[in-house]
């Protein structure tokens, strides 16, 4: 086996601590040694997203990425999102339009979808469709993803007015 | 997939990448990775050893020194596709940016590696060809720098020597009366240019003084359409000028093509990407 490196990262809150071979994706590492199956490996080359993740605060392909290359970084997996028994306003959007048939693409749906609301609030259905151009539905139910985006950004917004006003 | 072994060096430094290039001679240095970890997966590529410059913070951010933007080779599109301050002074970067792979594509992906991947089809080449840019590049022996024209080599092939690391992007500040656009025709599933086109021009009041465009896509490297230039130097971009020179702009005869996109096919796109690219500079070079 060739030489391992020592990485700590952050996954959903917890600190991890952990030995890889540097040609150990950041995908296997979390499906496999941290046992968050959560993440799918749909394409494996990039082009999918089922696998996205949030690593240093932003959204990407952790098929793409090695994990000693997430060494010291905060990861978030679909994982982390519900708090306290509570879906995430997205996931929650989700759920509440079905916007899955499979479900298989949903979790880097979802990741996705935190991406471009923080990005775009208040998105226009167009900016909606360009924002998750890295991630593929292939039961081709997009337009119900479409409206579950518009619901999250508006339980969002309606979130962020509660937080301002309390 | 996963690729094949190699050893794994994290820089700290340009210094440090430097050296440790100098001590593994089959390294790759690994930006984004989103070009190299993928061919490593289909073991395209297997390199012995990588060397890491995701932690070398100097080669991130974007600065204005006088009349020139400088692009830290690290700093990931989607920075360059927010940016504020190119969107008023170099707005065809934020543009060309916005239209690489996906978003989270974007949120990895850096300038700098996609210049030293020189990537027939990737769209900042071009733009930076067009602009002028040139790039500064770090080696044992000390720094230089490239002019872009001289960078691009061939397919994959640049200036960049054994044990180097490309550290910089200078590109000028836009000046007033300048105007730039870029334009592609996207592979549907890839997002990769079939043809793009990079405009850069330079007017006076509504006269053509200078235009620089290159096309990527099509061509083993990022091109100056010189012939076309020439043809628009001295005249007003309205639909006329615009409408008969952008005829035939490049011959097919060398033009690259494939199952997608015939080399017939990609010279007519130049045409029509050309006169797009022309239009909106022209019309952006009015503003402030």
């Amino acid at each position: 086996m060739a030489d391992t490196v020592a990485i700590t990262l952050t996954v959903n809150g917890v600190e991890r601590q952990a030995d890889v071979e540097p040609r150990t994706l950041l995908v296997h590492f979390l499906r496999e040694a941290l046992g968050l199956t959560g993440t799918h490996v749909g394409c494996d080359t990039s082009q999918c997203g089922a696998c996205a993740v949030s690593v240093g605060g932003v959204v990407v392909k952790s098929c793409t990425l090695l994990a000693v290359q997430a060494d010291r970084a905060e990861v978030t997996t679909i994982e982390g999102l519900a708090r306290d028994g509570q879906l995430d306003p997205v996931q929650q959007a989700f759920w509440d339009v079905h916007a899955l048939q499979c479900g298989f693409c949903t979790p880097g749906m979802v990741m996705a979808t935190h991406e471009l609301l923080a990005h775009s609030p208040q998105p226009t259905d167009a900016e909606i469709r360009h924002g998750l151009e890295g991630n593929y539905c292939r039961c081709t139910g997009y337009h119900n993803i479409v409206r579950a985006v518009r619901l999250a950004a508006e339980k969002l917004a309606e979130r962020e007015s509660t937080a301002a006003a309390g | 997939m996963y690729p094949s072994a190699f050893g794994y060096y994290r820089a700290a430094s340009v210094q440090e990448a430097v050296a440790l290039l100098g001590e593994h001679p089959d390294a790759k240095l690994l930006a984004g990775g989103h070009s190299l970890i993928p061919a490593m997966k289909l073991r395209l590529a297997t390199p012995s050893a990588l060397v890491d410059l995701g932690s070398v913070a100097e080669l991130r951010g974007i600065r204005q020194q006088g009349e020139t933007i400088v692009i830290g080779a690290m700093t990931p599109h989607r920075e360059i596709e927010y940016s504020t301050e190119l969107a008023k002074t170099c707005p065809i970067l934020p543009e060309a940016a916005a239209v690489i792979g996906d978003p989270l594509v974007r949120n990895r992906g850096t300038i700098g590696g996609s210049l030293a991947h020189a990537d027939p089809a990737a769209d900042f080449p071009a733009c930076v060809l067009a602009l002028g840019g040139t790039l500064t590049i770090q080696g044992t022996a000390g720094g230089r720098t490239v002019e872009a024209a001289d960078f691009f080599q061939d397919m994959f092939a640049t200036a960049l020597q054994p044990g180097e690391v490309l550290t910089e992007i200078q590109v000028p500040a836009r000046q007033p009366g300048v105007g730039m656009a870029y334009e592609k025709f996207a592979h549907p599933a890839s997002r990769y240019a079939i043809v793009g086109v990079a405009a850069v021009v330079r007017m006076n009041r509504s006269v053509c003084e200078e235009a620089r465009v290159a096309m990527t896509g099509a061509t083993s490297k990022p091109t100056r359409l010189t012939k076309l230039e020439a043809a628009l130097a001295g005249k007003p971009l309205d639909e006329a000028t615009l409408k008969a020179t952008c005829v035939n702009v490049v011959s097919p005869d060398g033009l690259l093509g494939d199952h997608t996109a015939s080399a017939t096919f990609r010279a007519h796109l130049t045409d029509v990407f050309a006169k797009r690219a022309l239009q909106r500079a022209a019309e952006r070079s009015t503003s402030r």
